[in-house]
């Protein structure tokens, strides 16, 4: 038997209780009528959009998008929309579990806070004492986490890693900041609502769902941008394009380095913007001299006339043009140098700080209050991967499972269902195996908290304060997480359980006992208090008058030339290409098709999933397979299938079948976040298929160690057995 | 006196994504039961890969000025207010489905309640001065919801220069969705 089983809780175990006595339980907010509106930030995926609450017979009835907030501007999309479906959902986790050997057979066992955190802290210390903090890591995904990342600094533990790096935004994060010296951030600092002509490539808007960048795209749209959109599917995106390049899939940056030699060859780039604000552009030049239409052609499967068509276009709108970055571009493995030429075609466009172009967002200044001082590590991670400015998560796991260069024996995971986002799964379980410590803070019982030693409910973004939000935007704002009622079941607010945790350690000053003074202190530092952000949900600045550039204004950027860097001094120094070069992808096996995802507009990867709500309309995911391909492999639309990958392993369960015309014969297509296994996961469990099964093999980004997962190919099977 | 209000809906197709907050937004603002709604997302393909076309379209009760509900309806349930909007009185309805029967566009269908159900253009909203939930939640401002009565220009104004379309107009029903594509 595995040490490690994974378990299924019966709810039958769970007895609700109380919250417990709080600090803000004289909350203003919380104390007001029955009936009220709370404003306050939404978490269903990760923009943090303005949200307002109302609440009816203590019960949060109804969701809408905050007016004042700059995020949401009075909108929102679906999953905002059903956040009370994760607040109600039945499923939630009630009170912190134990893991524990009752008679041979491991169970989890409901267990109080004290006991629940008594056992983390004690654990935590033998191991610390005996592998160093090193021997930690944190795996975090959203805006809760910062406590916890402020008390395990203070503690000495510094591994934090976010799948939102290396399995999502890492590789144009890396490339941006090469070329320009800084990242684009989230919110991307593009000015895409203005843009004449806006490319994607992959990036679906539309059914990717963050609030302002698909309110900022159809604004685009509606005022007759000229769109190209470059997808092996006719996304929803692209039924609005001018065109739509439907480009073999694995082959884009051949299309990039191409566009990029008729743009310096017919020298339609910004050639005053490009002699003062870069360098390398003649080793750029050199670099793609053989890119020809033809030969993209040739890779791409676009004709070569609308190859050197659409570069024309892009040309011709120059400072008004705009290639978008994407957001997850882990892909092929060449994802860093990708995004480079994409940072390269909008330094010759010269759209940097121009109506429609590439930004610069600044944030609203709180300063932070003052933590302790940190202990220092006695080693802190460093990546085998160059220029990886924060650890990949695979990495994490392959360490954990290697114990190479020193062992990595405890996991804290917040908020992130690692065995569906980080692909090869059984290399997630491996490393699950060789913990001795897995801590797993979740508000829904996925399937990570089935591999945990300790579970910790945290109570959902409608029950609990965060910390202040003062991320960059165009127009600057602060905005308030508060709680709009009270936490369910004996869960806790992450800042709580941060408290508490730390009192454990031995820090019980490192966090005031009172969330509500802590806030109002950072917010009283700029002449506001929390009684007004309580009321009103968010303040903003006005758009700064500098946001666009003047037209000779001098630039610097923060790389090693002063420049942008159109050929990369940084990346040739450790040992790769200056200019990207192009590599095809690898082939599919015969009688297999490439597995591809992406999102669907009513979910956030598998976290909505188990959400009744969101899912009344869309309770599974399809397998999205070419009409005509579909048909000569006899399949038929509505019926489910098993998928098999190019390493013999099957999906765990049956998809639908969508035969459709709007896919390229050669791939087939889901929406990610389905198909999870955990049976807690009541609504959920058992509907469509989960890509993360099927994704065994990684192509690693050897710039920064992005997991490209589009390498993988599958087959159908109709037979339930393996 | 003022005109009494001629209540339509210009949906553009153009700035739809079809995300269907629509159908959220609605179904939160009028406890709208589980597995029913009042509005409702259609994405239309036209072609053949490579060449293809997609239309989005927010779709719900036509509020028709010629309404084939409410000249079946046998209890006087399905009415005309007089603002251009077709609604329905819950207490005089007995849920006979005669309406049902005579609706072209499959607008409506049976609360668990008892009585038929369909999309009000959010009446008591209108009343409170406000826009319909979907209207209001749309982040793609695809939906705007006009007075053919005020003489505003806002219906001039949307559908300037662009291809209007209603549906099943031959019925003679007057429909009062008008999609921009």
């Amino acid at each position: 038997m595995k040490r490690r089983q994974f378990l299924k809780i019966s709810s039958a175990l769970f007895a609700s209780a109380a919250a417990p006595g709080l600090s803000w339980e004289n909350s203003p907010v919380l104390a007001a009528p029955e009936e009220r509106v709370v404003p306050s930030i939404c978490e269903l995926c990760f923009w943090r959009c303005g949200i307002q609450a109302q609440v009816k017979e203590g019960r949060v009835a109804q969701i809408t998008g905050h007016p004042k907030h700059p995020l949401s501007n009075g909108k929102l999309c679906p999953r905002g929309v059903g956040g009370t479906g994760l607040l109600y959902d039945p499923d939630r986790l009630r009170q912190p579990l134990i893991r524990e050997e009752v008679d041979g057979k491991q169970q989890f066992r409901p267990a109080t806070w004290d006991e629940a955190l008594d056992l983390i802290a004690e654990r935590l210390g033998y191991l610390t004492a005996f592998y160093g903090t090193e021997s930690v890591a944190m795996f975090n995904h959203g805006f809760g986490a910062s406590f916890f990342k402020t008390l395990f600094k203070a503690y000495g533990i510094h591994t934090f890693s976010a799948p939102s790096y290396a399995q999502c935004r890492g590789p144009r994060q890396e490339a941006f900041k090469l070329t320009y010296g800084h990242g684009l951030g989230s919110p991307e600092a593009l000015d895409v609502a203005h843009s004449k002509c806006l490319v994607l490539l992959g990036t679906h808007l539309g059914e990717n769902m963050h609030n302002t960048a698909v309110q900022d795209f159809t604004e685009a749209v509606a005022r007759g941008c000229h769109l190209i959109v470059v997808d092996p599917r006719f996304s929803t995106a692209a039924g609005k394009a001018r065109e739509w390049l439907p480009i073999k899939p694995g082959t884009d940056l051949a299309l990039l380095l191409s566009w990029i030699r008729t743009l310096i060859e017919e020298e339609l780039y910004d050639r005053d913007f490009v002699e003062v604000n870069t360098v390398g552009l003649e080793e750029v030049r050199a670099a793609v001299a053989h890119a020809t239409p033809e030969w993209a052609a040739a890779q791409t499967g676009i004709r070569a006339e609308r190859i050197l068509a659409t570069a024309r276009d892009l040309g011709r709108y120059r400072n008004e043009a705009l290639v978008h970055p994407g957001r997850r571009v882990v892909w092929y493995g060449d994802d860093t140098q990708r995004e480079r030429a994409i940072a390269i075609l909008n330094a010759l466009l010269g759209n940097y700080r121009h109506p429609g172009g590439l930004l610069r967002f600044s944030g609203f200044s709180v300063p932070s209050v003052k933590f302790p001082e940190e202990k220092n590590a006695f080693a802190s991670f460093s990546s085998r991967f160059p220029l990886a400015s924060a650890p990949p998560a695979n990495e994490l796991v392959e360490q954990t499972v290697s114990g190479d260069p020193y062992p990595i024996k405890a996991w804290f995971v917040y908020g992130t269902n690692l065995i569906h986002a980080l692909g090869d799964q059984a290399r997630t379980l491996q490393a699950i195996e060789a913990l001795d410590l897995l801590v797993a803070i979740d508000v829904l019982p996925m399937e990570i908290t089935g591999y945990a030693d300790v579970v910790l409910p945290e109570c959902t973004y409608l029950e609990r304060y965060d910390d202040l939000d003062t991320r960059s935007y165009r127009t600057p704002y602060v905005a308030l997480r508060q709680p709009v009622v009270k936490p369910m079941y004996d869960s806790l607010p992450g800042h709580e359980i941060a408290r508490r945790l730390a009192g454990k350690l031995g820090m019980p000053d490192l966090f005031p006992d009172d969330m509500e003074a802590y806030l109002d202190g950072r917010l009283q530092q700029v002449g506001l208090s929390l009684q007004q952000l309580q009321v009103e949900g968010v303040v903003s600045q006005p758009e700064p008058e500098d946001l666009y550039r003047q037209p000779a204004e001098p630039l610097r950027f923060r790389t090693p030339s002063g420049k942008i860097e159109l050929a990369s001094a940084q990346l040739a120094q450790a040992g790769f290409d200056a200019v990207p070069r192009y590599t095809p992808p690898p082939a599919a096996p015969p009688g297999y098709f490439r597995l591809l995802h992406g999102r669907a507009p009513m979910h956030t990867f598998g976290r909505t999933a188990n959400n009744r709500m969101l899912g009344e309309l869309m309770p599974e995911n399809e397998l999205w397979v070419n009409a005509v391909t579909g048909k000569d492999v006899g399949l038929k639309s509505g019926e489910y299938v098993y998928l098999v990958n190019q390493d013999g392993v099957r999906s765990r369960t049956p998809i639908k079948v969508r035969l459709t015309e709007r896919i390229r014969p050669e791939a087939v297509y889901m929406a990610h976040g389905f198909g999870h296994t955990d049976p807690r996961l009541k609504f959920a469990a058992g509907k469509g298929a989960s890509d993360a099964d099927l994704i065994t093999h990684l192509s690693l980004d050897p710039i920064m160690g992005g997991t490209g997962m589009n390498n993988n190919f599958v087959t159908f099977t109709r037979s339930a057995e393996s | 006196m003022s005109r009494p209000r001629k209540y339509a809906m210009v949906i553009d197709t153009r700035r739809c994504v079809a995300c269907s907050a629509c159908v959220y937004a609605c179904k939160a603002e009028n406890e709208v039961p589980e597995g029913y709604c009042r509005d409702w997302v259609v994405q239309l393909v036209e072609g053949s890969f490579p060449d293809l076309t997609l239309t989005n379209r927010s779709e719900r009760c036509q509020h028709c000025e010629s309404a084939p509900c409410v000249a079946n309806c046998p209890t006087g349930a399905s009415y005309h207010p007089g603002d251009g909007t077709v609604q329905i009185d819950r207490d005089l309805c007995t849920g006979c489905k005669a309406c049902l029967a005579a609706c072209p566009y499959d607008a409506r269908y049976i609360h668990p309640e008892g009585y038929a159900d369909k999309c009000s253009f959010c009446q008591h909203r209108l009343k409170e001065g406000l826009q319909p939930a979907c209207v209001t939640v749309c982040p793609t401002q695809a939906l705007t919801l006009v007075d053919l009565n005020a003489n505003d220009g806002a219906f001039e104004r949307l559908t300037a220069g662009r291809e209007v379309q209603r549906d099943k107009v031959h019925l003679g029903t007057d429909p009062k969705l008008f999609w921009l594509t």
